[in-house]
């Protein structure tokens, strides 16, 4: 096929390669523009961002650490590494998905509006997944639910029957298993 | 008692002498006024009054690229900005050290649509390798330092320094330079001993061993490029530069197989294509380099020394990465070599370099001469022939046919004396270039070998040239088109030469004469050399209009998505649809 550009000759894919899904993590300083950097790399380089949390961990040192879930092949995901750790404000980079394993947890508010039958299902439903009612009234809730990419898109998707009306997540944040620390981070 | 404060525009000057800077190129306005007052009272620091912001920047990159030191630009807030920011591209893609002072409106109106304001870091963060915008005096001393830091360390590139007026009006202390470990930023010089250890094993196996090499020996200083003729001559090695690298390795030698790539040697794109054993050193395997990707040297191992960890296994993937400064990595790859008492495989290299030299007896650099009409590769050679003998001979080019065959045709011995576009391939880079070179090595010859429609994107120079009466030489080839545009409507579209012939261009002698510089215009290939002589023994600058064959193609040429062994030759008869398929959306 002459229009097929990933069998192209300067095809972004020219090893052929499966994609899969990375968490990484960046400890940059928390100065101006520095999100900006990170946000134009991937713009610009055409990498994808599936999510992107961002806040400041260490106030003294200026440190802020952002979670980056993003995917690509092997060969992209290794160039994604290396763009990001050659930013100047970028004190370490590092793979969760390939350094061992990791705790990854988001957490979402997800609004209910529904009466009858269906506002007691859905408090059932919420009861089952330890999701908490913060707000309520007679005819809706919201609900907090704290857990992996997995389980809040299991969640939402039973509450869609349910009179699901909003949703808000924050990305995933996510750290490694184990006594040790990111390096930079101290 | 009280140390003596200074003002934001005299802490800016200040850091600037104090980091060695003696040339600044530059262009006033409102918001660097301040810097400019500072830059009167002074005698230490010569400003370059350019006559648009983009000459500027061009000129710091070539005097950048013929010193090694980094080239230093001062332009004001907004449109100042703006025209800088093509050349900022242009020194991140070629790995050139800058610094850019921008004025910007006073920190109070940022953000408020105020008369010459733009978004100047929002704007170059992707063209520059980091930029600050000074917010508050405390920050500015520890800024201008890192900004000279953060432009040389590991692979160099363009830093911008927004300056707000109001900053650069009020006071603050002043601290000098000082040696200090960066924060986060310290990019890795000494390459893995034990890889560079295996890289000597696979290269004194290789029966069929290249060496490719690029921008990144030169960048790492002269020493790099010894320590590469020293390695290639101990081993015995062909060699192929890129681009960037010509003059990393000396081009007269005969272990030198010429330029690699789109229009490089036939005999350095077989090696490449054939080789079992691929050295490349400081280069990043461009797609001017590589042709069709899953076709490019499909049977060797590759070894890439590189200081960029994102230049390794961007496109290509090789087998054995070392990350590091190529002058450490091949000074330790030396000290391994022969502590390890390796011996390259004499007997493979012999019938390598036999079958190198069939290659190369193709002669594939060879056009055809005319006695009626000057071919611009005669121009090219002609040129090389008359100044070979001079060691203070600098060339920048344009971008186009005419860059091509001066790379081609013009053989440099030595390091940072040839400055292109390679990267981004800036129409217009080549005048301002010479300008900076010229000032950075006043009685050296300077030479821009040009195109008539590339010269014409930084005319507005020759007024630079004229004020510091700057010798520089503009070879223009004339051939009265976008000669590189031209060909690739030749064949790619048909011979429909849309937009690519420009009518009314000036008498380029005339020109020259409106500017106080000489003109000099040759059609006949009889006189070809005593006009580029004359160009020589002119002590003033100098405009030679060559008028070439306006329809000369630049061969050899892998046709774009095509291999390393598919190449097009000039002697040919039919190159028309040699670019087809895949390639037609290629550039």
């Amino acid at each position: 096929m002459a229009t097929d550009m990933s069998d192209g000759v300067y095809a972004s894919n020219p090893y052929h390669e499966e994609e899969l899904k990375h968490t990484i993590s960046v400890i940059v300083d928390n100065e101006p523009g520095v999100l900006a950097r990170v946000v134009g790399l991937f713009s610009g380089r055409g990498y994808n961002i599936e999510c992107l949390t961002v806040a400041e961990t260490r106030h003294r040192q200026g440190l802020s650490r952002i979670t980056i879930v993003t995917s690509g092949t092997a060969m992209i995901i290794e160039q994604i590494k290396a763009q990001l750790n050659r930013l100047v404000p970028v004190h370490s980079v590092s793979d969760l998905t390939l350094e061992g394993p990791s705790v990854e947890r988001e957490l979402a508010l997800v609004k209910v509006a529904s009466t009858g039958d269906k506002r007691v299902e859905s408090l059932r439903i919420a009861d089952i997944f330890r999701a908490r009612a913060v707000d309520s009234t007679n005819e809706s809730f919201v609900f907090e639910i704290v857990g992996d990419t997995g389980k809040i898109d299991a969640f939402i998707e039973l509450m869609k029957p349910l009179g699901l009306v909003d949703i808000c997540r924050t990305g995933v944040v996510a750290i490694a298993r184990g006594p040790k620390g990111m390096v930079g981070q101290a | 008692m009280p140390k003596e404060q200074l003002s934001g525009a005299g802490i800016v000057i200040k850091a600037l002498q104090d980091q060695g800077v003696e040339v600044v190129f530059g262009y006033p306005g409102g918001a660097v006024l301040p810097i400019y007052d500072e830059i009167f009272k002074q005698n230490k620091l010569r400003h370059i009054l350019v006559r648009q912001e983009g000459g500027a920047v061009h000129a710091a990159e070539g005097y950048a690229r013929s010193t090694g030191n980094v080239g230093c630009v001062l332009v004001t807030s907004g449109p100042g900005a703006t025209n800088a920011v093509t050349g900022l591209l242009d020194a991140m893609l070629d790995s050139i050290p800058l610094v850019c002072l921008c004025g910007q409106v006073p920190t109070h109106l940022i953000g408020n649509d105020a008369f010459q304001e733009a978004d100047t870091t929002g704007i170059t963060r992707p063209c520059t390798k980091h930029n600050y915008l000074v917010k508050d005096i405390e920050d500015l001393p520890r800024i201008m330092h890192e900004a000279f830091y953060v432009a040389q360390a590991g692979r160099p590139g363009p830093v911008v320094i927004d300056l707000p007026k109001d900053i650069l009006m009020s006071l603050g202390d002043y601290t000098p330079p000082t040696k200090v470990t960066h924060k986060s930023y310290n990019p890795q010089v000494k390459g893995d001993t034990a890889a560079i250890a295996t890289a000597v094993k696979m290269l004194s196996k290789a029966k069929r061993p290249i060496i490719y090499a690029g921008g990144g020996v030169i960048n790492s200083g002269p020493a790099a490029g010894k320590l590469l003729t020293q390695f290639t001559q101990m081993t015995g090695f062909p060699i192929t530069l890129t681009l960037m690298g010509l003059g990393a390795y000396p081009g007269t030698d005969d272990q030198f197989l010429g330029m690699l790539g789109m229009h490089g040697t036939y005999e350095a794109n077989m090696a490449m294509h054939d080789c079992d054993v691929m050295l490349c050193i400081g280069a990043r395997f461009d797609d001017r380099i590589t042709g069709r990707l899953d076709a490019f040297s499909p049977n060797s191992k590759k070894i890439h020394i590189d200081i960029d960890l994102s230049s390794i296994n961007k496109s290509v993937r090789v087998d054995l990465p070392i990350v590091g400064d190529v002058g450490h990595v091949l000074e330790d790859m030396l000290k391994i070599w022969k502590a390890s008492q390796a011996k390259v495989d004499e007997k493979g290299l012999a019938g390598w370099w036999k079958q190198i030299e069939t290659w190369r007896a193709k002669d594939c650099l060879a056009f055809k001469q005319d006695d009626k009409v000057i071919k611009p590769q005669l121009a090219v050679q002609r040129l090389y022939e008359l100044t070979k003998d001079r060691k203070d001979v600098f060339v920048t080019t344009e971008v186009g046919q005419h860059q091509m065959w001066a790379a081609q045709f013009m053989k440099f011995d030595s390091p940072n004396h040839w400055m292109t576009s390679g990267g981004l391939g800036t129409m217009g880079y080549g005048l301002p270039a010479a300008m900076g070179v010229q000032v950075a090595h006043p009685d050296a010859l300077v030479v821009d070998i040009s195109g008539e429609a590339s010269v014409l994107m930084n005319i507005q120079e020759l007024s630079t040239i004229a004020q510091y009466k700057l010798p520089v030489k503009v070879m223009i080839l004339n051939n009265q088109y976008m000669g590189m545009v031209r060909q690739w409507q030749e064949l790619l579209h048909g011979k429909r030469y849309s937009e690519s012939f420009m009518d009314g261009m000036p008498d380029f002698v005339m020109l020259a004469e409106s500017f106080g510089l000489k003109g000099i215009r040759v059609t006949d290939p009889a006189k070809l050399d005593d006009a580029i002589k004359e160009m020589i023994a002119t002590d003033n600058s100098v405009i030679l209009e060559i008028a070439v064959a306006p329809d000369e193609n630049c061969y050899p040429m892998i046709p774009s998505g095509a291999a390393h062994n598919e190449m097009i030759f000039g002697t040919d008869v039919k190159t028309e649809g040699a670019i087809a398929g895949d390639g037609m959306v290629l550039v």
